[in-house]
């Protein structure tokens, strides 16, 4: 058994006093947040095809597409940072970026509307048009030479 | 005979960062029984499955406890490899045992300095967190998150660690490792802290098994019973012999997680140096169909997790038996007899972690 000593905390609670805090001084001094921090979601509109996926797979439903619209919404203070959006996106234009979203008093939510239409999808599938709002999304992913695969959770987000 | 009268300990309590009741029957300064109550934080987690995507709920399951999230995250998904026979890559299986040891140090730490504090040691405890900031930051440069890491995917793990990564990790250990040495000192050497922990809670090893104590608690007592011996994601390939001490009292708990942070910087350089190349993840087809239970070793003891799966993307039943679920009992027992100023102290011994008993 080790034997007990008096004070042996005492070096290092002096070389505290001398030495520079370990803390960042935050709002004096820019906070570092490093490559992969998952703080905020974003979203490149333009190539969004409001397939739903996102939605569909956000664990506390705090994303809304409208296909119609064209837009796309997120309640920022629902959302859990998990990245499962990104993950599931077959267009890969959702992408956590580093940094938070500034604190609020009230829920607010960010729409981004898409300013040029989608690139209809009836070309070819135009026999069975709109079903459900599912299904034309999916048909809209394969012109682009992008599979349903591609939505599958193992695929990595960053290069 | 004294006087017996009854004060209420918690559920806001100083010391404890969660909430907890007992009841604490006294006899003059002495707890002659003490009686607890929980559910202050239920907040169904466990029946949210039935209403989730099967794949989602990995993000649900890691949100049960702060501490241990990673180790949740592993366990339910290792359940549900085993149910839908996903046999998961080597590369993976590296990389879950080195960030679960991460959450080991980080979780060993976290309690170091609420020990600390509960002794009214505030610079050790400050000491204690500061050290485990390094821990936060490495899984924040890794994972992405430094408390949730949402890097565990049923079939494997969603982010690969490169070369740069792996040597920062072992330098850090190493850093770590020099730097704990005089904060582990102030715990085991210190006049102070000796006389808080020496002789207080004394866990005999019959009653430690008896009433089913898990994790350092078990181990403190002399129980030579660690779960990562039972050889899930790379543990089998790695060297690890269980901590253990003789006395069974606060000093040998303390002395156990303490030795144990060694043991997982160890572990973590075996790993990097054994991690293999290859994917990170394999792709699951399917729904689950059966039921199936695991053990994994949590920070603070064995955990159990049982998924019962029908065949459709919602599984029907999940259960997560907790390590604080069965340290509550042992805890009760140590109780008796001691101070009531030695109560909270004898609480925090035992790591409790009441968000994750009540899920």
């Amino acid at each position: 058994m080790a034997s007990l000593k008096f004070l042996p905390f005492a070096g290092t609670a002096l070389k505290n006093l001398f030495s520079k805090p370990v803390t960042t001084a935050y709002p004096f001094e820019p906070a570092q947040y490093p490559e992969r921090m998952r703080g905020h979601i974003e979203i490149d509109i333009e190539s969004c095809i409001s397939c739903g996926m996102c939605a569909r797979s956000c664990p506390p439903g705090a994303i809304t597409v409208d296909r119609a619209a064209g837009t796309w919404t997120i309640q920022r203070f629902d959302c859990v940072q998990c990245g499962n959006c990104a993950n599931v996106c077959p267009k890969k234009c959702l992408k956590m970026v580093p940094g938070y979203t500034t604190p609020d008093t009230t829920r607010h939510s960010d729409t981004y509307t898409r300013t040029t239409p989608l690139p209809k999808p009836t070309p070819r599938p135009a026999a069975k048009p709109a079903g459900t709002a599912a299904k034309p999304a999916a048909s809209a992913a394969k012109p682009a030479g992008n599979g349903p695969q591609a939505a599958a959770p193992t695929a990595k987000p960053e290069a | 005979m004294a006087k017996r009268s009854i004060v209420p300990f918690g559920p806001q309590h100083p010391v404890l960062p969660e909430p907890i009741h007992l009841d604490l029957v006294l006899e003059d300064e002495v707890v002659v029984e003490a009686v607890p109550s929980i559910g202050f934080v239920h907040r169904g987690l466990e029946k949210l499955v039935e209403t989730k995507d099967f794949k989602e709920y990995v993000y649900i399951a890691e949100r049960v406890c702060g501490i241990c999230s990673f180790g949740h995250g592993l366990g339910y998904c290792q359940t549900l490899e085993t149910i839908m026979n996903v046999e998961v890559p080597p590369r993976a299986r590296y990389l879950r045992t080195i960030w679960m040891e991460m959450s080991r140090i980080h979780s060993h730490l976290l309690w170091l300095g609420l020990l600390a504090d509960a002794m009214g040691f505030e610079s050790l405890f400050m000491e204690s967190w500061k050290l485990r900031e390094k821990i936060l930051d490495m899984f924040d440069a890794t994972t992405g998150g430094r408390v949730i890491f949402s890097v565990n995917c049923i079939g494997g793990v969603l982010k690969d660690m490169d070369e740069t990564m792996l040597r920062n990790i072992v330098n850090t250990c190493n850093e770590m490792e020099k730097e704990l040495k005089p904060i582990a000192d102030a715990f085991l050497r210190d006049y102070t802290t000796g006389s808080r922990l020496r002789g207080l809670g004394v866990l005999t090893p019959e009653d430690a098994t008896l009433m089913g104590a898990v994790g350092p608690m078990l181990r403190a007592s002399g129980v030579s019973y660690d779960a990562r011996k039972l050889g899930y994601a790379a543990y089998n390939e790695l060297d690890l012999e269980p901590i253990t001490a003789t006395d069974g009292d606060s000093y040998a708990r303390c002395e156990v997680r303490i030795r144990e942070i060694g043991q997982s910087f160890d572990l973590i350089r075996q790993a990097v140096a054994k991690i293999p190349a290859g994917p990170i993840a394999v792709p699951v087809k399917g729904f689950p169909q059966g039921e199936h239970f695991t053990r994994i070793e949590q920070p603070r003891g064995e955990a159990i997790y049982y998924v019962k799966a029908n065949g459709t993307k919602f599984i029907e039943r999940f259960r997560l038996r907790t390590p604080t679920t069965s340290n509550i009992p042992p805890m009760l027992n140590m109780l008796k007899g001691c101070q009531l100023a030695d109560v909270p102290l004898l609480i925090l011994t035992i790591d409790p972690c009441i968000s994750c008993t009540e899920r």
